[in-house]
This record gives C-alpha cells, structure tokens and sequence, in this order.
C-alpha cells in the first residue's frame, strides 16, 4: 500500500512519483532547478549506488544523481 | 582525452587570418558540442561521455563555401546562472557578445530540459540555430520530433544531426553559413520571454520554472515518444556496474585489467625500443670517434642528451600508449560518472565531492589537466580539497615509473603471465592506496583549513555510448606518443645535458654531482632512499619523466657502466648501487607523494589565484611523502 506523501529519499525504487514541494538549501536548489527537477515534474528513483547513497533519478528522460540528504527536502506524491 | 584547449587556440590564433564571422556553440553539458565543434572545424578537441569534459573556450576556424568562420566552442552548462566556474565562461561569453549565429546544441533525447537552455540563450542572442543531437539515439528511443512546427516555435532553423557519423553536418554548415551572411533569416518569438530576465539571480526560481512551462507547452506540440522506457539497456548495465554486490569488485577488475594490458602490452616494445636505441647509440659512437668529435662533446650529446632521451621514449611511451587509449574507451562509453556515482558516499563522508573522482582520473593523464578539471566542482572548499590532492594521483610521468620499479624489483625475472598479473595487482594496490589517501588528506583538509558546509551534489548519468573504438584508439595513441615524444625533447634532453655536465665538471676531486648527492645521502638514507634518488626528484621538479634517467646516469657516472637494455640489467645496476625491496618502496611511495610538478605548481597557483594554496599543495605531499618513507623504511629494516 503507497503512501499519499514521500520524501524522495524514501520512495520505492521504480516508483514514479510527482513532485509536490522542493525546500532543498540555497545552494543546491538554483542547480537542481536548472537540471530539470520542478514542481509538478514527474520523477523516478532508479538504482542506489552500492553504498545506498546516492540514488539516481530519471527525470524528463535524463539519470541524474542526488544525495539523500539533498533528496529528503523534495516531497512527492507518487502516482497510482 | 584530456582537453588541452590552449593548444588548440595558439592553433587557431595561427591559422586565424581573417575571420568573416564569429559562430559560438553552447548547450547543456555533455550533448555532444565539442564533437560538432571538431566535426565543423576539422581540429581534434577531446571529448568524453561525461559531464563537465570541456571546461574551457577553445576556438577554430574554417572555411564553409567562400566565408571563414571562427568556432568557438563553450563549456556546457545548465543555465545562464553560473553556479561553477567553468559556467561563468559561457555566461559572460552569451551574455556580452553577440554572436553572428549561436549553435545551440542539444541532446534530442532530452529535449525538453535542453530547450529550457535554448530559450535561455535565445532571450539574449537572436541569430542562432538549433542543432538536435544524437538523433540516431532518440530514434532507437522511438521519440519523433516535428522539426518545422520547433522551428516556428522558435523562430529558427532547426537541424538534426548525429555528430559522430556525420550525418546531417552540411545541412548545419549551410544554414550557418546562410545565417551569417543575412540570407535566412531569425525572428525573435516575443512570447516566449515574456516575464524572463535570465541574467537576474534574484528571480532564477521564477524564470525557471516559466521557462521549464515553456519548453513542456513546446514539447507537447512538437514531441511525441513511442516507446515507454527508453535507455533500456544503459537502464540494465546500469543495475550491474552499481549493484550493491558486484559494482565495486566490477570496477577494480576493469581497473585491474586495464593495468594488466598496459603492463603485458608495453613490456615487449619497450624492450624493442630499448635494443634499437642501443644500436643506434653505438653507432653513433662509432661515427663520433671517425670524426674524432672531441670526448667532451660525445659525452654531453650521447651520454647525457641521447640516453635520457631514449629512456624517456623507450620506458615512458609504450605504458603511454597503450593505457590511455583503453582509458579514453571507457571515457567515451560513459563509465566514469559512474564511478563518482559508485564512490560518492566516501567522498561525502570525507567532506568531498563526488565529481572529486572524475577529477583524479583526469589526474592520472596529467595532474595539471585535473586541477583545471576541479573547475566542475561548485563549492569553493570542495574545489579546493580537489585542486590540494590531485597531485595524489600518479601522473603520465610518474606512472610508468612505477611500472618500472615494480618491473624490477617484483615481477621475477621471467616475465609470464603470473607476474604480469602480479605487476596489474600491485599496480592496482598502489592506485586503491592513492585513492584512499587521497580520500584520507581530504578529511582532514575539511576539517582544517577547507572548513565549509557541504555542497549538494547533483550528478547527470549519460546513457551508455558504444565508443568509436579504432577512431579513439589511433586518436589517442597518436596524441599520446606526441605528448610524449614532445615532452622527452623539450625536458628530457636538456635535463640530459645538465646531468651529464654536472657529474663531470670536478671541484676538487669530485664532481658537482657526487657533490649534492653525498651532501642529501644521510637524508636520503634516513627515508629509504639515498642521494641520488632525492636529487633525481628535487632535479625532476620540470618533468617527473626524468626522474628515472637522472637517477641511472648518476649511477653510472660513478663508474658503475652497465648496458641496460632490459629491467633485469637496470636491476643489476640499481642493486650495485645499494638498492633493496625497500628502496624501491619507498622510492614509489615518494613517487607518488611528493611537490607537483612546475606545471602543476603554475595551473595550482592560475587556478586557486593563491601563493598560500600553491604553497600548500606543495609541502603538503612532501611532508606526507617524507614521513611515510621514514616510517615504512624504518618497519621493513626491522623485519628485513
């Protein structure tokens, strides 16, 4: 049973999910921004790297990176 | 591989007569714009499956029909905001100059997140083209674009291209060329920019999320995507090289295995090398004597100039060309950012970033290209702790001396399978205790003088390409044994000369050089070493290749003459003259932990703009080097 609210660290992995709010620090915000990563964008954690940290995402047909310490600011609501 | 861009530029400064007009290329990183650049200007700008390869401008010109155009070609980024510095270069540039036509460059797998950008440049410039990357990709993907209703959407021309075959480069040749000369024209679609100012820091947040609505609405219109999953077999190779189980023995294999080929491979024709460059010096003897060439000269131009010369090509370019091909295949096939992807964590945990990783494989091609590459890294203390510890990281020149020393001194004398696999392993040891003390110096960098909060760390993971492996390979090996041969002329023969004179121009009784190497022996002695070897690293300060030839011919200087054709004779020379299993560990320690090289010392000092930094990057691996000799000479004299 999927929950309603994540944060994007702890989502499933393969589970595709819609960004609801992003409150990550200053400095990283502007640069996730840029890579695509916006409210209202879908978004799919993919693999873990062999250490658990970090995980890469596919968003808007791209593999990006994030720590999970920078992805617990993004909530998300996954998508049924 | 390694991009050394300012070669490039003194290049096209030379050819560069007169230039018609000024053609810039710009998009988000790793879309492909250094290869449409080497395709357009026919130069050979390296380039890598990775983000963040090109950090620097680099121009060239050519010719499309009667005009001459001047490429220049920028470091990818992902907005007009500059968060790191190699983005600052194509923000100033896009931002103060109007280009006679702007190459945007996109990855058409990624449209959507690359028209973001496009629409970011067009607010500023209006002569541009969009130049859809990659097509051949994103048709395996099943995406189809409508490539007239984006070019209205736009307001200029749009051209598919797949730049690593060509295809479609005449088509994007002409309509530059008819961009530039007024023939087609650009308009500027004003509904597109409304509400945007891209330069203001102030309102990035709002410009981007209008901008990303923009290019969805675009999208929507222009896009379609057939299949559901794409990269599925990047996606799988994927679960493979970062599973949790076998990712990390996956990459020491692969490590593992390249050093294995590049030891096996380059033993035969260093040896090859070895015989014929002794042939040629006897006869070179011969023809001297028949001359009657006085013995000084002989001794300056064959002794000192010629044998350190052909140490340095016979010795230092066979490991060469052999290890970087293989290493810019998988470069090119987009498996390093996995590697930062894999490491992350320790990085993390030590105050570093992951990108640090990419900056250290750069680092073993030459450590003044990875400290320029740090430029990837956003936050300034991390950057910092990149730049101070890159020189951990054995370079071009150090390396194959260590695959010499580990030749002699480990790998037995018959030279078979179980000691070439003997010889990969310890080289691969030696690489896993560079990384790990790197990571080891790091941690303590952050927590002393690179004090700082910890950066986010947002890393793109390209889709796996099938290098052009015979392209890469002849490219590689081709600029490799020209860097090589090119490095050996310009240091390596005056470094000759030098030796050669000091060890026979006499004060007293002994010469110049027995004079400094018996003043640093008890020094030298104290860490594992002697005198000789410590002067062969403070005199190799210019180039690390030196090192090696310098320490032989200070040896055979002092009478010791031994024909070394083969490790097994440089063995016996080495071991006349006092060497044992621990002079040549500590001598690899203290190859691998010492001062950077000049050029390092200069790029350290260009790019933290900082004597202290420099300073420190200096003493830091000395001292460590020094220390770690000490300890270790003085627990293997213990047990040994």
């Amino acid at each position: 049973m999927m929950k309603d609210k994540y944060t994007l660290d702890s989502l499933p992995l393969e589970h595709s999910a819609v960004i609801s709010s992003i409150e990550c620090k200053d400095c990283l915000i502007n640069r996730i921004y840029d890579m695509g990563i916006l409210k209202d964008t879908v978004i799919t954690p993919l693999y873990r790297s062999p250490f658990g940290d970090p995980t890469a995402y596919l968003v808007k047909n791209a593999v990006i990176a994030l720590r999970n310490k920078d992805s617990k600011y993004i909530t998300v609501t996954p998508i049924k | 591989m390694f991009a050394r861009n300012s070669s490039v530029i003194e290049k096209s400064e030379k050819t560069a007569v007169k230039t018609d007009f000024r053609v810039a290329l710009a998009g988000n990183p790793n879309v492909g714009k250094s290869t449409i650049f080497n395709t357009l200007t026919g130069l050979n700008q390296h380039t890598g499956n990775w983000t963040g390869k090109t950090v620097e401008c680099s121009s060239g010109t050519a010719k499309i029909k009667d005009k001459t155009f001047l490429f220049t070609d920028l470091p990818g980024t992902y907005s007009m905001i500059d968060f790191s510095e190699e983005e600052t270069v194509t923000r100033e540039f896009l931002a103060n100059e109007q280009s006679d036509c702007v190459v945007i460059v996109t990855d058409a797998n990624v449209i959507e997140r690359n028209l973001s950008f496009a629409l970011q440049v067009l607010s500023l410039q209006i002569n541009a083209v969009l130049c859809l990357n990659l097509c051949d990709e994103a048709e395996k993907n099943g995406i189809i674009i409508d490539i007239d209703e984006l070019s209205l959407n736009l307001g200029i021309p749009v051209i598919c291209t797949c730049a690593t075959r060509k295809g479609g480069i005449n088509e994007l040749k002409d309509t530059i060329y008819d961009i530039c000369t007024g023939k087609r024209k650009c308009f500027r679609v004003e509904r597109n920019y409304t509400n945007i100012d891209v330069l203001n820091t102030e309102n990035h947040k709002q410009n981007t999320e209008i901008l990303a609505d923009k290019s969805k609405e675009i999208c929507k219109q222009t896009v379609s995507c057939r299949n559901k999953t794409m990269n599925k077999r990047s996606r799988k190779a994927d679960k493979i090289l970062t599973s949790k189980t076998i990712g990390i023995p996956l990459m020491l294999l692969l490590f593992g295995l390249l050093f294995w080929i590049t030891a096996v491979g380059a033993n035969y024709p260093s040896e090859w090398l070895s015989v014929f460059f002794d042939f040629i010096k006897g006869e070179l003897n011969n023809l001297f004597e028949l001359l009657s060439v006085p013995k000084f000269f002989t001794g300056v131009l064959i002794d000192g100039v010629y044998t350190t010369l052909t140490w340095v090509v016979s010795v230092m370019l066979p490991p060469m060309a052999i290890f970087f091909p293989l290493f810019s295949i998988i470069e090119d096939s987009g498996y390093l950012p996995r590697i930062a992807f894999n490491l992350d964590k320790f990085f993390a945990k030590c105050g570093a970033h992951g990108k640090q990783s990419l900056t250290m494989a750069m680092g073993i091609g030459c450590n003044a290209c990875g400290v320029t590459g740090c430029r990837i890294i956003e936050s300034p203390q991390e950057r910092l702790i990149a730049i101070l510890t890159n020189n951990f990281m054995p370079c071009n020149g150090r390396f194959p001396t260590l695959i010499a020393i580990i030749m002699m001194f480990f790998a037995g004398s018959a030279f078979g399978i179980a000691s070439s696999i003997e010889v990969a392993a310890i080289l691969l040891g030696i690489i896993v205790l560079c990384v790990l003390f790197t990571l080891l110096i790091s941690k303590i960098l952050s927590l002393t003088i690179a004090k700082g909060e910890p950066s986010g760390f947002a890393l793109e993971l390209p889709p796996y390409r099938k290098p052009q492996i015979l392209k890469t390979i002849v490219r590689s090996m081709l600029d490799r044994t020209l860097f090589v041969l090119g490095r050996a002329v310009i240091v390596a023969a005056p470094a000759g000369a030098v030796i050669w004179l000091t060890a026979n121009i006499y004060i007293g009784n002994t010469s110049i050089l027995s004079n400094c190497t018996d003043f640093l022996d008890p020094f030298g002695q104290l860490i594992g070493l002697d005198g000789v070897i410590v002067m062969a690293f403070i005199l190799g300060f210019p180039a690390n290749e030196t090192v090696v030839p310098i320490i032989i011919m200070s040896y055979m200087a002092s009478g010791t003459l031994v024909d070394y054709t083969s490790y097994e004779q440089l063995l016996e020379l080495f071991s006349a003259n006092g060497w044992t299993v621990i002079t040549a560990v500590c001598t690899m320690i203290m190859c691998v932990m010492h001062f950077p090289c000049s050029t390092t010392c200069l790029t350290i000092k260009k790019e933290t703009g900082s004597l202290k930094w420099t300073l420190v990057s200096v003493l830091l691996p000395t001292v460590m080097g020094i220390i770690l000799c000490f300890v270790t000479a003085n627990i293997m004299r213990i047990f040994i």
